[in-house]
């Protein structure tokens, strides 16, 4: 397959599309907008619809019913758009809609910056909207990652009828990169997936009551609501089978990096630095952040390993948290952070992992 | 082996379409792996605008790197803005119609003079000066080879063959004036 480059944006959009997504509704906002714009050129092409909406609410619930209706279905924003779209998500995720939605985030609480960085972790990980649900959520660290895992991830939303969100920052969304793409679904197959949907999508039923097609977000008897909620709980513990996570050179690491995105491909490029240095320094990528790959930091070995050192681009950190629970208290962790649009430098990286080994 | 380029000048100048050409080329018809990565605030015309490419025969950690190895910049703000950034041995290209070499403020890096703007204005198209300023770095660095490059290019204007003569004679301008400074 000949590799191509594309943005990161653009790359996402072609996946979804041979992944057989058919429907697209967007907003636009920096620094995602070349998803929508691709989408608006490239859906038409395969008969697919692209909607502009009048806003992040009306799109997204525009997905929630192209979903509903068996399509397989996208949307994407960036971060304060993101949360416009919670109520969408939280919708869809009640009513065990399967969509797929990207967040290529920016800087900070309310309209942020407009450059990239990694302030949603906890909106995406842990609350993408009203009700404790949960996504399983996919950070690329490579333009061809962002390819890999959105085409995956409609996959993976029919099959748990889930959403399920790609966790980008504008510097995946916005650099260019060789890729390959996977290949085209056909018609056929398309077909043949939203038919797989007719037990419970609305994709046309006889008039026959019971076998009809109910898009329920919410149940107004309680016994129902538990069972819901308990389906629900029993989908996310199945995950433990899709934690994604590259390890490197983490065995007899003195200084582990955990990063993940765009600040995992600056910290692994530090390590190869450290390691031609002689420095023995690893790294733990967490691809899937939910689930979080914990199991990951028992192949730390805590009798060599000086520090766990937590890269993100997020002030507070956020990423640390769910460190602090896979290192449980057996090495120190520190901290390597940057906002509001800066990007990583990976200087202050090795700095950082220096300060460590100097201990 | 990696480089790291830093491209920046005025929105206009073709700085994003530089860089472009360049990453493209390199994907298009080499083994290596190569990043473009953009930066602009919400000005277009007028305003600044930078580009870092980086070509690896490894794996590429960050797109933008804290130090560059060759810088090409088109206008005098980025000439201030980022000479620091350039490493000690690195290669600096100007666009000497109007960067002043006297505003390079360091003797440790290599200086490559093109006087682009002026050059794009006798060719009869100002446009062509981020054409011609390719065509030095191509030629002085060889970082891919020009005959792909001008592939590239040829690819990318296909809709547009009326410019492609002008285009090809901006670029062989370019590749001579840079292989003439190695």
């Amino acid at each position: 397959m000949a590799r191509v480059l594309m943005k990161g944006c653009e790359a996402i959009a072609e996946a979804a599309v041979r992944a057989g997504c058919r429907f697209f509704a967007g907003y636009p906002i920096t620094p995602q907008n070349e998803i929508p714009e691709y989408f608006a050129r490239r859906l038409p092409e395969v008969g697919g619809t692209f909607v502009q909406g009048e806003s992040e609410v009306a799109s997204v619930n525009m997905v929630y019913g192209a979903a509903s209706a068996g399509t397989r279905s996208m949307t994407s924003s960036s971060s304060p758009g993101v949360a416009l779209k919670s109520e969408g998500i939280s919708y869809c995720a009640a009513a065990r809609i399967p969509i797929v939605y990207a967040n290529i985030s920016r800087g900070g609480p309310g309209v942020g910056a407009i450059q990239p960085a990694q302030q949603d972790y906890f909106q995406a990980t842990r609350a993408s909207g009203n009700g404790g649900f949960e996504m399983l959520v996919l950070a690329p660290s490579t333009v061809q990652e962002a390819v890999d895992l959105t085409y995956a991830a409609f996959d993976y939303a029919d099959r748990d009828r889930n959403p399920v969100l790609i966790l980008a920052d504008g510097v995946i969304g916005t650099m260019m990169e060789p890729v390959e793409l996977p290949p085209m679904k056909t018609d056929e197959e398309i077909a043949a997936i939203k038919a797989s949907k007719a037990k419970w999508a609305c994709t046309g039923h006889r008039l026959d009551y019971a076998n009809r097609a109910w898009i329920q977000p919410g149940q107004w008897d309680t016994a129902r609501m538990q069972r819901a909620n308990e389906d629900a709980a029993a989908l996310y513990a199945s995950w433990e089978k899709d934690v994604q996570v590259e390890e490197y050179m983490v065995e007899d690491a003195e200084v582990v990096i955990a990063a993940y995105g765009v600040s995992a491909r600056i910290g692994k490029s530090a390590v190869d630095l450290c390691r031609a240095a002689g420095k023995k320094v690893g790294l733990i990528r967490p691809i899937t952040v939910h689930p979080f790959p914990y199991a990951a930091f028992e192949h730390i070995n805590y009798d060599v390993c000086k520090g766990v050192l937590d890269v993100e681009m997020s002030i507070p950190a956020q990423l640390v948290q769910d460190v602090r629970m896979g290192v449980k208290g057996r090495c120190p962790i520190e901290t390597c952070l940057c906002s509001g649009g800066n990007i990583m430098s990976r200087e202050s990286v090795l700095k950082a992992v220096d300060a460590i080994l100097a201990k | 082996m990696e480089t790291n380029l830093c491209v920046a000048g005025f929105g206009g100048q073709g700085v994003m379409t530089l860089g472009k050409f360049l990453a493209s080329a390199t994907c298009d018809a080499t083994e290596k792996n190569v990043t473009f990565f953009p930066s602009y605030g919400a000005e277009q015309r007028g305003g600044t605008a930078n580009c870092f490419v980086v070509i690896s025969d490894g794996m590429i950690g960050a797109p933008l790197g804290d130090v560059m190895d060759d810088l090409i910049v088109m206008n005098g703000p980025s000439l201030s803005k980022f000479l620091k950034t350039l490493k000690p041995g690195g290669t600096l290209f100007i666009n000497s119609s109007i960067v002043d070499e006297k505003d390079v403020d360091r003797d440790d890096v290599k200086v490559v003079k093109a006087p682009v703007t002026e050059l794009a204005l006798d060719m009869g198209n100002a446009k062509v000066l981020n054409v011609i300023m390719l065509g030095v770095y191509v030629g002085y660095t060889e970082v891919v080879p020009p005959e792909v490059v001008w592939s590239t290019i040829e690819h990318k204007l296909g809709s547009k063959p009326k410019l492609l003569p002008l285009n090809k004679a901006a670029f062989e301008k370019g590749l001579e004036l840079g292989r003439a400074q190695k």
